[in-house]
């Protein structure tokens, strides 16, 4: 584990009940992400690329290896404890957006301060501050979700994983419902705002065309993880 | 309650359809409260308002006594055992019977009462009643036409109306009062119906045996037809809070499973299973509260419409009660509901296939 990641995957194994076997969906994985790198994961569908994920945002416990992540070991962690990390530490971006239909796109930010316990007045000016950060103006913030494009619904859901000022910002294959420009507008967008908050963020994609913005392009295939 | 409420307003044509209905099942309630409550008081008014501890019944001797006024009579040798029993500060014989008053050439049914003036109701106008006058309620006053000094029949007795009491019925009659003896000519009975007791004690041997006392409330059992009405009613209330509980749990079941991907995304960004169920309850409370406030607006505004027709019995118990349990069983319904959002799985925001 280097001294400077924040979250660090060390020999992770993950594997999946499939009838009489077990199938392996991580095997040995080992991941160091800085401040402020955006480390891209690429591979087919299939190869692990979700699961890591989900193993690095504590949604599931690898069967083996260690997931550390601002400093803290997950895996003797209660269920309580990892949803308060998750809360604290870590955004997602969503492969669809995954935006509440009844909120307008502030209000999806305001959410997530509420449910941090932060004052939603105080937090109504970082919401609008973050949603012109990912070029969204005041008029479109009101908006609901079925009022957004596609690429506008995906800005709210970046600016969404930032709200609670994460140290580690995972991301699931954000251009699957994109089409290549606005795929690219998204990555550049990811990418700007990797260094501005100096996340650590993972990014798995199977679109390797969208990866020249990343500081390093990792490929996973069979649960492995290797050199791009 | 941040989303819960909007939600709310996102989806209102769904939760006001809820709303409604539980605003719906509230006004019946309420009035079902109401009416139950009013005719409860035009079965039991005159006994319950008997200045006594408890109402002895009688029986002849080697009958089993048993609490039922139409069925009760006591004798002498019973009201002397009682009168002189230790501890018993007064015993009152009273008769109670169903006749006829005709006054003017207008027949009305009347619960007839013989008693000493002790017993009385109020009197809001003239004085008791001595043997060959009746005091009367005042709403079959106001409805016969009948004034103090006036002469009336009481089933083939005739008698001059000395006074107007406060109101009060027995079995759903209007209750008319005159002295015991005035009574038995005019029910044709030779005996009272029950003794009215104040204090404690009673007596032993024979008298304890052929009398059965009991409290005042449980001798409202013994007005015909009162258990059995008023257990009728209270089993209708009992359903509609069931219905009711089962209406608003089927809604916020359906509400949670269709919620259910945006439970896991909440879950997913770190909302802790307490903060989503707290949410929902309070959505369920506010969608509770909202029908059962118009629910109760509705009914209470209708049963004092309809307390010129109906006897229906308005007060802050006939309201709150029924409020109260509404929503009570209504959160329980929506809890059992919401429990669903502890299964569900913040991985699924990642997508289903994994």
């Amino acid at each position: 584990m280097s001294t400077s990641s924040v979250l660090s995957l060390e020999a992770v194994k993950l594997t999946y009940p499939d009838g009489d076997r077990r199938l392996t969906a991580l095997d040995d994985v080992c991941l160091d992400v800085a401040p402020g790198e955006l480390v891209a994961v690429a591979g087919p569908s299939g190869s692990g690329k979700s699961s890591l994920l989900a193993v690095a945002a504590t949604l599931l416990r690898p069967d083996a290896g260690r997931v550390v992540l601002a400093g803290r070991d997950t895996a003797g962690m209660s269920g309580r404890e990892r949803t308060a990390l998750r809360r604290e530490r870590i955004g997602i971006v969503f492969q669809q957006a995954n935006l509440l239909p009844s909120l307008t796109a502030e209000e999806q930010l305001l959410a997530v301060a509420h449910l941090r316990g932060e004052s939603v007045r105080a937090a109504r000016s970082r919401a609008a501050e973050l949603l012109e950060s990912v070029g969204l103006d005041a008029a479109k913030r009101r908006r609901r979700p079925h009022q957004l494009s596609g690429g506008e619904r995906q800005r709210v859901n970046i600016a969404r994983a930032l709200s609670g000022g994460p140290s580690v910002l995972l991301v699931d294959e954000p251009t699957s419902a994109l089409d290549h420009e606005r795929g690219e507008r998204v990555v550049e967008l990811l990418a700007e705002v990797t260094r501005r908050h100096r996340t650590a963020t993972v990014l798995v994609t199977h679109d390797r065309a969208l990866l020249g913005v990343a500081d390093r392009v990792l490929s996973m295939a069979d649960g492995r993880l290797g050199e791009g | 309650m941040f989303v819960a409420l909007r939600d709310i307003r996102f989806a209102r044509g769904r939760f006001a359809l809820m709303g409604s209905v539980v605003a719906l099942i509230t006004t019946l309630v309420v009035f079902l409260y109401g009416l139950t409550d009013g005719l409860a008081r035009e079965a039991t008014s005159a006994v319950a308002g008997l200045p006594a501890d408890r109402i002895v019944f009688g029986a002849p001797k080697g009958a089993e006594p048993e609490v039922s006024f139409s069925g009760s009579s006591v004798d002498d040798g019973q009201l002397a055992a009682w009168r002189a029993a230790p501890g018993v500060t007064s015993a009152e014989p009273f008769g109670v019977a169903m006749t006829r008053l005709t006054a003017a050439g207008k027949a009305s049914s009347v619960s007839a009462f013989g008693a000493s003036g002790r017993l009385l109701p109020p009197l809001l106008s003239g004085s008791a009643p001595g043997d060959g006058g009746v005091a009367v309620g005042e709403r079959l006053a106001r409805e016969s036409g009948v004034r103090v000094g006036d002469r009336v029949t009481l089933g083939a007795e005739e008698l001059t109306v000395s006074a107007i009491t406060a109101d009060r019925s027995h079995g759903h009659a209007p209750s008319v009062w005159t002295t015991l003896a005035a009574w038995q000519r005019a029910a044709h009975q030779q005996q009272p119906t029950a003794l009215a007791v104040t204090g404690t004690g009673g007596p032993d041997g024979p008298a304890a045996e052929a009398t059965e006392a009991v409290g005042a409330d449980a001798a409202l059992e013994g007005i015909d037809g009162y258990a059995a009405e008023h257990g009728t009613l209270q089993l209708l209330q009992g359903f509609l809070f069931v219905v009711s509980a089962l209406v608003v749990g089927a809604f916020f079941t359906v509400w949670t499973v269709q919620r259910r991907p945006d439970v896991a995304v909440l879950k997913a960004v770190g909302a802790s299973s307490g903060y989503l169920v707290r949410d929902a309850l309070g959505q369920a409370a506010a969608v509770l509260l909202a029908g059962a406030a118009l629910g109760a607006a509705a009914g209470a505004g209708g049963g004092a419409l309809a307390a010129a027709a109906v006897p229906f019995e308005l007060s802050a118990a006939t309201v709150a009660v029924p409020v109260g349990a509404m929503v009570l069983l209504g959160l329980a319904g929506s809890a059992l509901a919401v429990r669903r959002i502890t299964s569900v799985d913040p991985l699924t925001a990642l997508g289903a296939s994994r």
